[in-house]
């Protein structure tokens, strides 16, 4: 039934938008412990490790979302699992955020300068205790700015989880033009959500960047 | 696991992921030259142009860059004929994924205009340069071989990102696959095939700027 588009449409349209922060945490909790290990892949002393990490990440660099979305989906079932669009969408995000934290982290670890790691052992700290007190609280700080970057195009990105039925900012904006026919409001509305929760986060990644060069 | 994976029927429907691919390919190929231009220009406005064509420049860049490309999609797709402007789905695909593109690559070629200082072209000019051979000696190449990088990676994500124009219906590779997907129930195999079909076309893209990378900066 075609009805007329209401405030009450768009403050659905807005509280769809807890899910679409809600797959966005995932994605980045996920992502992040993902992120983490192919980072250290990267960076390890052993040739067939760093390999490894490459391998991951232009694997996942190479292919779209979306696909990784459709063969968890499909795919999951063919081991057994019933799967339901959260994590189909938890799965397919990990892995994807994965391989671009990975990516970023690995800059930030090898943007810190040998000699600190030399530095550390010197002072008899293991490998262990070098990253954690030496390396790591540098590489922190000029991971945030790219990280909060990131951030950005993981909640966009999560517009994509639409098509497998998740439903989010995006597919709420699929099921509202449906019910109201008013496609061109609808999605101006959504896109301006979109942008409502990404903007700041730009502005402010941006500022951090700022500052950090300031900082140098 | 009692699964038997079957293969065989997505191949034999060869011929849709063959003009899939094709629209894949023609959407990268428009979607680079028209967005590279459109951040030409961009980049050009933000770095050299008046205070108002600059705010509108980056009013521009910010609305694309924080939004999703699906909901430019659909606004272009479902909501403009709603004023009466009507594209059939390839059309609104590369007109959506043009001006996607133009608002990332102005950022990137402005970054690269704004590395290079005052004072090198004033160097280029007190040793006599034209104004041309100071653009292309002392701004275009420079500049091109910092972002080259940068610019090459979003070019690939944008061949990736082409693939959500199959939700508006457009024929690409991926919306081949949803076409084989209905008639073959091979949900996972269709979606695996294409999957590697993309990845060896991201690394085909990758191999072309090394190779392109090569010819330009080899001898700089």
């Amino acid at each position: 039934m075609i009805r007329d588009l209401s405030y009450i449409d768009v403050l659905y349209l807005i509280a769809a938008m807890r899910w679409t922060l809600a797959l966005t945490a995932i994605a980045f909790l996920g992502g992040g412990l993902v992120g983490i290990v192919v980072a250290l892949l990267r960076t390890a002393n052993w040739a067939p490790l760093r390999w490894l990490g490459a391998i991951y990440v232009h694997g996942v660099q190479g292919t779209p979302l979306l696909a990784w979305l459709f063969v968890f989906f499909f795919g999951l079932s063919i081991v057994g699992i019933t799967v339901s669009p959260w994590l189909a969408a938890a799965a397919a995000y990990s892995i994807y955020a994965g391989a671009f934290l990975g990516e970023i982290w690995r800059g930030c670890l090898q943007a810190i300068a040998r000699t600190q790691w030399e530095a550390g052992a010197s002072l008899g700290l293991s490998t262990a205790q070098q990253l954690r007190y030496v390396i790591v609280p540098q590489a922190v700080r000029i991971a945030i700015p790219p990280t909060v970057g990131f951030l950005v195009q993981l909640i966009k990105n999560t517009s994509l989880a639409a098509v497998i039925g998740f439903v989010e900012l995006t597919r709420e904006g699929q099921l509202t033009t449906a019910t109201t026919f008013r496609p061109f409001t609808v999605y101006l509305i959504v896109a301006a959500l979109y942008f409502a929760l990404c903007f700041p986060l730009t502005r402010w990644s941006r500022r951090l960047e700022g500052r950090l060069h300031v900082a140098r | 696991m009692t699964y038997s994976f079957q293969f065989r029927d997505v191949f034999a429907a060869w011929e849709f992921l063959l003009d899939g691919l094709t629209l894949t390919l023609l959407l990268s190929a428009v979607g680079m030259v028209a967005g590279l231009t459109i951040g030409a220009a961009g980049a050009a406005i933000r770095v050299y142009g008046g205070p108002w064509p600059r705010r509108i420049v980056s009013g521009y860049v910010e609305a694309i860059r924080n939004t999703p490309l699906i909901v430019q999609l659909f606004l272009v797709f479902f909501g403009l004929p709603g004023l009466g402007i009507k594209f059939d789905a390839e059309t609104a695909a590369m007109l959506t994924l043009s001006v996607n593109l133009g608002a990332y690559t102005t950022e990137i070629l402005r970054a690269g205009l704004e590395a290079i200082p005052k004072s090198q072209l004033e160097a280029g000019r007190s040793l006599g340069l034209s104004g041309w051979q100071v653009f292309r000696h002392v701004v275009f190449f420079p500049a091109l071989k910092v972002i080259y990088p940068a610019l090459a990676s979003q070019l690939v994500l944008l061949m990736l990102a082409t693939s959500v124009v199959s939700q508006i219906s457009a024929q690409d590779l991926f919306h081949a696959a949803s076409i084989i997907q209905s008639r073959t129930f091979r949900d996972f195999e269709v979606y695996a095939v294409v999957a590697v079909a993309y990845l060896a076309l991201a690394l085909i893209f990758r191999a072309f700027f090394a190779v392109l990378h090569h010819l330009l900066f080899a001898r700089r």
